[in-house]
């Protein structure tokens, strides 16, 4: 056991992990209709996250309360599944994520739910499965928040994070 | 003068009504102590004592935590009551003059419990206040006459002081003013911090002596403060009164800190962190500040609640994508698997008497309302209306379950019987969520975020007729409030 403190200072360098994930995940940039936004400088590695991150796609979205595959979901996800076959040393985590219209614990589920399928998926597709890790943050974090159709699109979504 | 059809309470309540007592013992660390006794009641020929003396130093032997609510006679008919049982009825009239302060010295503490004794009785829905001018003296009858006249049907006098000690302390007298008798003679006495408890306490007494209901004044809310755009959240723990004053927080801001739940016998809450980089269920001791995640689980737990005895938590565990409900022993840590099904199995409450759990499933398409065994047997479906239903939450009083209910793009806070009859929606916007009961099963707080993306959720309360929401004042945004069991002394 830890005191409150004791966890928070642990806590606090994890924060700074999220962070810095965090900001290259491109939260302000729509996906276009190939889920790919327009590649950054320095993003020429093949084997970098970064590419991965821009030039693969590393989220898919789903449909409302969906956590079935849409077709440009699986294109995206069989890229993810080459790039880890040329990338075998890399592991994953994929995060599943929910839009605000549902409670918060039915959206953890949901996001969940999610992340499993693209973890099936991706396994389906030659992924070994010790390379795979499952999280979901439900409704907790999203991209954008605005109350509309487009907005919650964006957030109900599965990120493939290399780690 | 308002007829009264208050009864007795069941079996059911009396078990919370224990679970309240232990909470109350070892609840002084949350909040200060203090003391309270009755006195003789005096009759109204009676000559009164000599009011403005000041109190002896010594302690008054203190009654039992919850001793308001049991020493509640069974009003009759005739005196000042309300009935509550039903969606209609008419506000109280009670006059609270402001204290009396014994001494000079004594004015700032007599006006700021007045007010609030009157802010709590007003925001009951349940009463309206009349204020006034201090009497001259508590210990003689007031002019019933002059206050009867004014629409008052109870008066409460009140004086309050700083002991020779050091001590706050105060004494009220409660008059019915349709029978021009006494109804009830307490005094306190508490740290003079503890001023406010002392206001919520006889706030309590007078809600209970005039309703017949339990009291729910003198509790905590322990809730998730919310800062920045939806967006870019932060969030961490805090603790509050039930009006929203003596705000405290648990925990910083680093990490995503979700549904904080009271133990109903212990200093402990359990909630959800993800400080381990998934959603996980802590335990957190509020004496100690220790924290610790709660059982080792291959994947995310989530929806924690403690049993009614203490000595369990019910939560949902995600694993493989499937999310199914299992129960903790906290002594020994063992585990138990309740659910199976397909679907998303979550949100689970126990009912006051330990027997059954209702949770929310997936299992027959969206998710629906089920109740089984505590022991995971008999699962059975009680919600049927159109929409889907969530975080369904078992009233301390055993009679309703509240939950959130989505239909046609809105969020609705609701309560339906434990059979799934009798479902009324009490609330309606963008997104209300997450009810959880007062102690006396009469009031549900939840919490409501708004459409901007810029706003932050707040809470309100509102009765379990849908009358009376109203906001809970924050310092910042709040969500997922969690009332604690009654104070006690």
């Amino acid at each position: 056991m830890m005191t409150i403190n004791a966890l928070l200072r642990g806590a606090a360098a994890s924060a700074v992990l999220f962070g810095m994930v965090g900001c290259t995940s491109q939260p302000d940039i729509a996906p276009d209709a190939t889920g790919k936004p327009a590649a950054p400088a320095g993003a020429s590695d093949p084997s970098s996250p970064e590419y991965f991150r821009v030039t693969v796609g590393d989220t898919i979205y789903f449909t409302t309360d969906s956590v079935d595959l849409t077709d440009s979901a699986r294109a995206v996800l069989d890229q993810q599944a080459v790039w880890l076959a040329a990338n075998p040393k890399v592991k994953v985590r994929l995060e599943g994520h929910a839009d605000e219209r549902g409670t918060r614990e039915y959206n953890i589920a949901l996001g969940a739910r999610r992340a499993q399928t693209v973890s099936t998926y991706l396994i389906s597709k030659g992924v070994d499965v010790t390379r795979i890790t499952v999280v979901s943050f439900g409704r907790e974090r999203p991209l954008t928040a605005c109350p509309r159709e487009d907005c919650w699109a964006q957030n109900r979504r599965v990120r493939t994070a290399p780690q | 003068m308002i007829p009264s059809i208050c009864k007795r309470r069941g079996g059911a309540l009396a078990q919370i009504a224990g679970a309240c007592l232990l909470a109350a013992a070892s609840q002084l660390s949350i909040s200060p102590a203090l003391a309270q006794s009755e006195e003789a009641p005096a009759k109204l020929k009676d000559a009164p004592a000599a009011p403005t003396k000041r109190a002896p130093a010594a302690t008054p032997a203190p009654v039992a935590p919850g001793a308001p609510a049991a020493t509640t006679a069974v009003p009759y008919a005739g005196r000042t009551s309300i009935t509550v049982k039903g969606g209609e009825f008419k506000p109280i009239p009670v006059a609270l003059p402001r204290f009396r302060a014994a001494a000079p010295s004594d004015e700032p503490l007599a006006i700021q419990i007045s007010d609030v004794i009157a802010a709590d009785l007003a925001r009951s829905g349940l009463f309206t206040v009349i204020g006034g001018p201090p009497l001259d003296s508590i210990g003689v009858p007031p002019d019933m006459k002059a206050w009867a006249a004014r629409g008052a049907s109870a008066l409460i006098a009140g004086e309050a002081l700083l002991e020779p000690d050091g001590r706050l302390g105060a004494r009220i007298r409660l008059w019915d003013l349709a029978l021009s008798e006494q109804r009830k003679q307490l005094r306190f006495l508490a740290a003079p911090y503890g001023w406010r408890r002392v206001a919520h306490k006889i706030a309590d007494i007078v809600y209970t002596e005039l309703t017949g209901e339990k009291p729910y004044f003198d509790t905590r809310i322990v809730f998730v403060e919310e800062r920045g755009p939806k967006a870019k959240r932060t969030k961490r723990l805090a603790i509050m009164d039930s009006d929203g004053e003596n705000v405290t927080y648990l925990t910083t801001d680093q990490n995503l800190v979700l549904t904080p739940r009271f133990s109903p016998v212990s200093q402990e809450i359990t909630f959800v962190s993800d400080a381990s980089g998934k959603p996980e269920v802590y335990l957190l001791n509020l004496k100690t500040e220790r924290q610790e995640r709660l059982g080792v689980f291959p994947g995310m737990t989530f929806a924690p609640r403690f049993s009614p005895d203490g000595e369990r938590v019910v939560m949902s565990f995600t694993k493989g994508g499937d999310t199914d409900i299992y129960i903790l022993e906290l002594a020994t840590r063992r585990k138990r698997r309740l659910t199976s099904s397909a679907g998303i199995d979550t949100a689970p409450s126990f009912a006051p008497d330990g027997s059954k759990i209702v949770f929310e499933s997936g299992r027959s398409g969206g998710q629906q309302i089920y109740v089984m065994d505590s022991d995971g047997s008999n699962q059975k479906r009680i919600s049927a209306g159109p929409g889907s239903y969530g975080t369904p939450v078992w009233s301390p009083k055993g009679d309703l379950i509240a939950f959130t209910k989505r239909l046609k793009g809105k969020f609705h806070i609701g309560v339906m019987r434990p059979d799934g009859s009798e479902e009324r929606l009490l609330t309606s916007s963008y997104l209300d969520e997450g009810p959880t009961w007062a102690p006396n099963g009469r009031v549900i707080m939840f919490f409501r975020e708004p459409r901007s993306s810029k706003g932050t959720p707040k809470l309100y309360t509102v009765d379990v007729f849908g009358r009376g929401e109203r906001h809970v004042p924050t310092p910042h945004g709040a969500s997922d409030p969690a009332w604690s069991p009654l104070l006690g002394k």
